[in-house]
């Protein structure tokens, strides 16, 4: 199928591209695409007007420094991904973007625009979340900094304004003595996942756990995250890695489609969150005891 | 039903600026095989799955079902018409098929070739395993991808001896 007409306009500014937003509810904003034109070409989405950001300057920047990663709207996936610094300051960017649809398809989508899909399904909005960053977007009003616990408001749906542009998001760095770890499971290679969690793990002084949050895709309609602290303080085993799911469980809400039953997703919640979460945990663990030799 | 908005933009592919005036949702693709005739592009799913219909914008691979013909106009092209050398003889990636049995019906080989062209260039000898990686994105439904396999690294020997003998 093709998309349906609409009307194009390539801004060479950013103030000429939110005028062209201004008025037109039913625009959307063009950057990559990747998720945009299949949802044109099948006509799920048919937007009056395309406003195509690829021509605007200074937006295709990463910039890392040690309170973390700015990563501009014009920066696609594949060169997040190949950045050296961006995996030493935050390396569950890096982490979750080798895990973004396929090599082809990262280099033309892009972080940001992944974020202001918002599909729960896709990794970088979890990630976000996760680690409690921000995106700026401009407006007619000038710039303001959503935070992304106020981002993800329903499925497929950004708090952004008809009239804004994401322009940039911002992963902070990790807490001291924090632990990364992320898995997915997807039916084939490249393919969206039936689900996928991320987790943090912060250790105390003394090596013990202080704080645990997991970030779940696939496992409700908005991006997620729950707070496994306090089923995992006393240490993590088994018993208390299975605890650690059930709490999560209650907060989710997996859903049955063609690709896998509810229950089945919620069995890889279980089984995901335990060797997410392990995996967190001895990352912390190195990072500690590598701190401590220093 | 009113007149569609035509956009008269510059395409440059394989070397050659051709004009042409296209609606804003005429997909990459379909301007190069309706509107350049370049047929060699093929196009499978039309949602960026297959890979059929890869080609190479400014050297990097990308679905050319996935872009629009008016947002690629400030981009360099190379389609699966422009992978033989200057004087006619297959490329590297094409001689590599071609040795390996790398196709069947063919229909998914121009996304292949394309990709391995920019693969080979970022990883010069890649391993079985990265060859694998390389290609993960690209589906081949005669299924033959030993072969293909086969072909990339092939394609890597003989790109590497074609630099070679270039630098002497």
């Amino acid at each position: 199928m093709k998309p349906a007409p609409f009307d194009y306009v390539r801004p060479r500014t950013l103030d000429e591209a939110v005028q062209a937003l201004a008025g037109r509810p039913e625009a959307k904003v063009l950057a990559g695409g990747q998720s945009l034109v299949p949802l044109l070409s099948m006509r799920l989405a048919a937007p009056s007007l395309l406003v195509d950001i690829n021509a605007l300057p200074d937006l295709d920047h990463v910039r890392v420094d040690e309170t973390g990663v700015r990563i501009g709207a014009l920066a696609r996936h594949a060169r997040v991904l190949a950045d050296p610094e961006v995996r030493r300051v935050q390396p569950l960017v890096s982490l979750a973007l080798a895990n973004v649809a396929h090599p082809t398809i990262r280099n033309r989508g892009t972080t940001v625009g992944s974020l202001v899909h918002a599909d729960a399904a896709a990794e970088m909005p979890m990630v976000l979340r996760l680690l409690e960053g921000s995106v700026d977007v401009a407006g007619p009003s000038g710039r303001r900094t959503i935070e992304a616990a106020d981002l993800y408001v329903g499925p497929l749906e950004s708090s952004l304004h008809h009239d804004e542009i994401a322009v940039e998001a911002f992963f902070p760095t990790l807490p001291a003595r924090t632990g990364v770890a992320f898995e997915e499971i997807s039916r084939r290679h490249g393919d969206y996942a039936m689900c996928g969690v991320a987790a943090l793990v912060t250790l105390d002084g003394g090596g013990a756990v202080s704080r645990v949050r997991a970030g779940y895709l696939s496992a409700s309609d908005v991006p997620a995250v729950v707070d496994l602290t306090e089923p995992l303080a006393g240490g993590i085993t088994p018993a208390s890695l299975e605890q650690a799911a059930a709490v999560a469980l209650t907060q989710l809400d997996p859903e049955t489609d063609i690709h896998a039953t509810a229950a089945y997703r919620a069995h890889l919640v279980e089984v995901l969150t335990a060797r997410v979460v392990t995996a967190a945990y001895q990352n912390a663990s190195e990072h500690t005891h590598q701190s401590t030799q220093e | 039903m009113s007149t569609e908005q035509l956009h008269r933009i510059r395409l440059q592919v394989n070397g050659v600026a051709h004009e042409v005036e296209v609606p804003a949702r005429r997909l990459l693709s379909d301007a190069l095989r309706h509107d350049l005739g370049l047929t060699g592009t093929h196009v499978g799913c039309e949602h960026g799955v297959c890979g059929a219909c890869t080609i190479l914008v400014d050297g990097t691979p990308m679905r050319s079902c996935l872009m629009f013909a008016v947002s690629a106009a400030d981009s360099e092209l190379t389609t699966v018409e422009g992978l033989a050398n200057a004087d006619g003889t297959l490329g590297p990636v094409q001689q590599a098929f071609r040795e390996c049995h790398g196709l069947q019906c063919g229909f998914c080989t121009p996304g292949f070739l394309t990709t391995i062209t920019a693969g080979i260039k970022e990883n010069p000898s890649p391993s079985e395993d990265e060859a694998r990686e390389m290609i993960a994105g690209n589906l081949c439904r005669c299924t033959g991808y030993q072969n293909i396999v086969k072909a990339v690294c092939r394609a890597a020997e003989l790109a590497a001896t074609h630099s070679g003998e270039a630098d002497q």
